[in-house]
């Protein structure tokens, strides 16, 4: 069952990378065989759970020991306009007689205890490794208590060992396609509603794109699965164009409803200016191509002329403060060269990115923005990450959380730019914020002082 | 006498509990130049890591054993095999401290005998001395991870004893003790004139500094030098309940007499810390620490009156727990509920009525009413929907700053605690208003209303 999905999620057919193989590398699967002792990723397990966990009024309940939800509850970055059931962590924290026994009747009774304290539209039911191991049937458990209870209980079936995050952000679409997507239908649609698929509200940046969609009366009916409702995901099926973000994690669900509901999609951007103006065209054009009124794309270029023209202004501030400034860029996926063109935008240069977890197809366009002979960065050691930092003579590190202290444990200036950040970066107002947060970061004035010697090492050596 | 309650339902709501895996890392890390590894999926790892470098502010080293599907199935022994050769390749550690986890637990790797034929076949790996303990998560809790592995270092790595080494003495710590704990403790050995060898020491590795080099091993933590010779110092002092096996472990082995304090917070325990320093040395307790007792004095004395008949709420640890709850109760206040996450001999007699083995949820729906609420940052949701003020203590705290250098310990660490939680209560002293005293029901009804006119 589970690894029939998983050939599944192997097999995607709108995965560029993938069209690119022969049928034997396609059922080996898109992920390197995970190294012991040199591996450093989250696990399928959390890759589900970081996809689904923003629908915020469901109750995400982990099946598993207390290690799966214990260690890692409520430490991500997204953000709800409502209900926060989904910051509560759920857990069966099995113990040794499960393991011995089975869990399902525990499991079973857990999910009754959530229903009848926190009667949440539905109850999304994660598999971990142990109860995997055991033989705990959690389609069968969730099928039993979707009837017994009345409420629907998905089985979200991504225990950690199965592979790597991004294989978990699969089977999280996998269940929602399964379970959820297409189950009830709206009370009205409009010729404007859109899904979003792949974005996940960190920070609350998916508010920084909303007022643009809002002003041109375009509706995102759904957005999977930053800031979701329950209802909302059951009804996306009704949408009449999606847009898929963050690079290939959710590819899966954008292209099955392509073919179950004909909802078109585009792959875009809302990090920059140009990537953010190009998806909202891309938007208007499709949902025109679906029958919308065709004014609407007189207004959308309206409305990018003067968001630019104003985000420009704002921007031009930073320009003389932040013109010439070197970049090191370390981030997977489509964040690279989303990134690198948005900082050429405001003047600075890139002189390197990483590109560990990009498609080939990333790998074409950073070629493509920064010139054939862009550093690119595929795995690196922390020292060489600062070698390469000095050689480039880079002002600032832009990375993620693990290689910070690259940067900062040598009095260097870092930026964070991914999932557990406390900024928000997205659309027009996020490229503000970005430039914004880099001026600060370069300019902060405690740089020297930190990297002035003491006075005695100063006498010490001279 | 406190009643212990447990096994009280079915789904644990935001948990107060860590797993024992990572409380066994955490106490590798506490050794110099190791590398931690958890022989599991790669996300045990990948969450123990994101946990401590949230909590520190720190790179964090820590490998897996990454188990596939498959290698679970089978058996993943070649997966510790071939992790071990990696990261001598890699990073070169003195030691590898290996923690199983629910994963390889299920299945049932024997992962002591697979170490022994692999160090048959590996006679150039001799210098590397490989630590396994048994932690699995679906038993006990981060303590207990961190106990064990305790136990099983001084098992594995401290020889017999030779000869004794006067003014010379170990310190166990338990894992309720902060960076700053440690260092405070060193302090006052040092005072005494005392060498003092403390394991695990989570100070040099985990205390936000600028290291000179990098090592993708740990840096700072207590040298395996130091351990092997832990059975020649004079006495081994041990701080928290949680540290008995390992200690009785060193007794075994080495016949090296303990003292256990339980405590390490308050008045009483410092004194009795000191006292048993400076009967030890020969040495008198300096100036500075009887300056520092007649602070703490003061600051009691200044602070009481903002503890007196408050009702507290603390979800803790069991160690940290009963440093908290007694503190709390000498203070004048009223522990109204203790939330905890494993067994200890100390839960029954903790000074409350009940002690209870359980969540989030359990402290939340016990704490209305409470005037403050003692856990660590986990407990925000709580607080803030009973608008109570929340204390952060304890791991994880990844939404303030400086967590590592908060020390409890001595008369320094109570004093600056006592401060810090009476400001907390004192802030949410309310003002007396006109309505504040109002006459009860039975009062205004047996009462004639006082005519106004005629």
């Amino acid at each position: 069952m589970l690894s029939n999905k998983v050939q599944d999620v192997f097999n995607e057919p709108g995965c560029s990378k993938n069209q690119g193989k022969s049928e034997k590398e396609r059922k080996k699967g898109c992920t390197k065989a995970l190294q012991p002792g040199g591996a450093a990723g989250g696990c399928a397990f959390d890759g589900a759970k970081i996809a689904l966990q923003p629908i915020t009024d469901v109750a995400h309940l982990v099946h598993g020991p207390i290690a799966c939800e214990g260690n890692s509850w409520d430490n991500r970055g997204s953000r709800s306009s409502g209900s926060q059931l989904w910051r509560t962590g759920f857990t069966t924290d099995i113990n040794e007689l499960d393991v011995v026994y089975g869990g399902e009747k525990h499991l079973f009774k857990s999910i009754k205890e959530v229903l009848d304290k926190y009667s949440p539209p539905a109850v999304f039911v994660y598999q971990t490794c142990v109860p995997a191991m055991i033989g705990d049937d959690i389609e069968a458990v969730c099928k039993a208590a979707s009837q017994k209870f009345g409420t629907p209980v998905i089985p979200v079936n991504s225990p950690g060992f199965v592979g790597p995050k991004n294989l978990g952000n699969k089977l999280a679409g996998e269940a929602l396609l399964d379970y959820v997507i297409g189950t009830e239908e709206p009370e009205h649609t409009t010729p404007y509603d859109i899904n979003i698929i792949g974005e996940y509200n960190l920070s609350g940046e998916l508010w920084q794109v909303k007022p643009l969609l809002d002003h041109l009366g375009i509706r995102v009916t759904c957005c999977i699965s930053g800031d979701a409702r329950y209802h909302d995901v059951a009804q996306s099926h009704r949408a009449r164009a999606a847009m898929m973000v963050c690079s290939k994690s959710m590819i899966n669900i954008a292209r099955k409803m392509e073919e179950r509901y004909e909802i078109p999609f585009f792959e875009g951007s809302f990090y920059g200016i140009s990537d953010t103006s190009e998806s909202l065209r891309q938007i208007s054009a499709l949902l025109v191509q679906r029958g919308a009124p065709e004014e609407l794309l007189e207004r959308t270029e309206a409305l990018i002329a003067c968001e630019e023209a104003r985000v420009w202004e704002r921007i031009n501030e930073y320009t003389p403060r932040l013109r010439g400034k070197r970049v090191l860029l370390f981030t997977g996926g489509v964040k690279s060269w989303s990134v690198v063109s948005a900082l050429q935008e405001a003047g600075m240069v890139v002189v390197g990115t990483s590109v560990k977890k990009s498609t080939k197809e990333d790998k074409e366009r950073i070629k493509e923005i920064m010139g054939e002979d862009a550093h690119m960065i595929d795995d690196m050691t922390p020292r060489e990450m600062f070698a390469m930092f000095r050689d480039a003579k880079a002002d600032i590190l832009l990375s993620g959380g693990r290689s910070q202290f690259t940067a900062l444990k040598n009095k260097m200036p870092w930026v964070d730019i991914n999932q557990e950040r406390h900024q928000a970066y997205n659309g027009y107002e996020g490229m503000v914020n970005l430039v914004k947060q880099i001026d600060l970061a370069i300019h902060n004035p405690m740089w020297p002082i930190l990297r002035k010697p003491a006075p005695w090492e100063m006498r010490e050596v001279g | 006498m406190s009643e212990v309650i447990r096994n009280h339902k079915s789904c644990t709501v935001n948990p107060l509990k860590m797993s024992q895996p990572i409380g066994g890392a955490l106490a590798f890390l506490g050794i110099a130049n190791c590398m931690p590894m958890l022989h599991g999926s790669q996300g045990c790892t990948s969450f123990g890591l994101v946990l401590f470098q949230r909590h520190f502010n720190e790179g964090i080293p820590m490998q897996t054993t990454a188990m596939s599907e498959v290698a679970t199935v089978m058996g993943g022994l070649d997966n510790i095999g071939s992790a071990i050769l990696n990261i001598q390749n890699r990073t070169k550690p003195s030691i590898i401290g290996i923690c199983s986890t629910g994963v390889t637990e299920t299945k049932g790797d024997d992962v002591d005998g697979y170490i022994k034929n692999f160090r048959a076949l590996h006679p150039e790996l001799d210098s590397l001395s490989l630590v396994y303990v048994s932690t699995p998560d679906f038993k006990g809790a981060f303590q207990d991870g961190w106990a064990k592995a305790t136990e099983n270092m001084i098992q594995a790595l401290v020889h017999e004893k030779t000869w004794e080494q006067a003014g010379k003495i170990n310190v166990l710590a338990g894992s309720h003790l902060t960076s700053a704990d440690i260092d405070e403790l060193r302090d006052l050995c040092e005072a005494f004139q005392l060498e003092v060898t403390v394991l695990p020491d989570i100070s040099g590795s985990l205390d936000g500094h600028i290291p000179q080099d990098f090592t993708p091993n740990t840096l700072g933590g207590t040298p395996l030098e130091s351990i092997a010779e832990m059975g020649n110092a004079e006495l081994t002092i041990v701080l928290g309940e949680q540290m008995r096996p390992a200690a009785e472990a060193l007794l075994q082995k080495t016949g090296q007499p303990y003292v256990l304090f339980d405590r390490i917070l308050g008045l009483e325990a410092t004194d009795q810390l000191l006292d048993c320093l400076s009967q030890l040395s020969g040495h008198p307790v300096p100036a500075k620490y009887r300056r520092q007792r007649s602070q703490l004095v003061d600051a009691m004395l200044d602070a009481h009156f903002f503890f007196g008949g408050k009702q507290i709420s603390i979800g803790a640890e069991p160690d940290l727990l009963w440093d908290l709850g007694n503190w709390m109760h000498e203070m004048g206040a009223v522990l109204k509920t203790a939330v905890t996450t494993t067994e200890s001999p100390l839960l029954v007699q903790m000074p409350c009525d009940t002690v209870l083995i359980g969540d989030l949820e359990d402290l939340e729906s016990r704490s209305t009413g409470c005037d403050l609420i003692l856990t660590h940052s986990h407990g925000r949701q709580a607080a803030e929907r009973l608008g109570i003020p929340l204390y952060r203590i304890g791991i994880p705290i990844f939404d303030r700053l400086g967590a590592a250098h908060r020390p409890i310990l001595g008369y320094r660490g109570a004093r600056d605690l006592t401060f810090a939680v009476g400001n907390l209560l004192l802030s949410t002293e309310s003002e007396n208003l006109p309505d504040t005293w109002p006459l009860p029901m039975e009062s205004t009804d047996a009462r004639a209303p006082v005519a106004l006119t005629e």
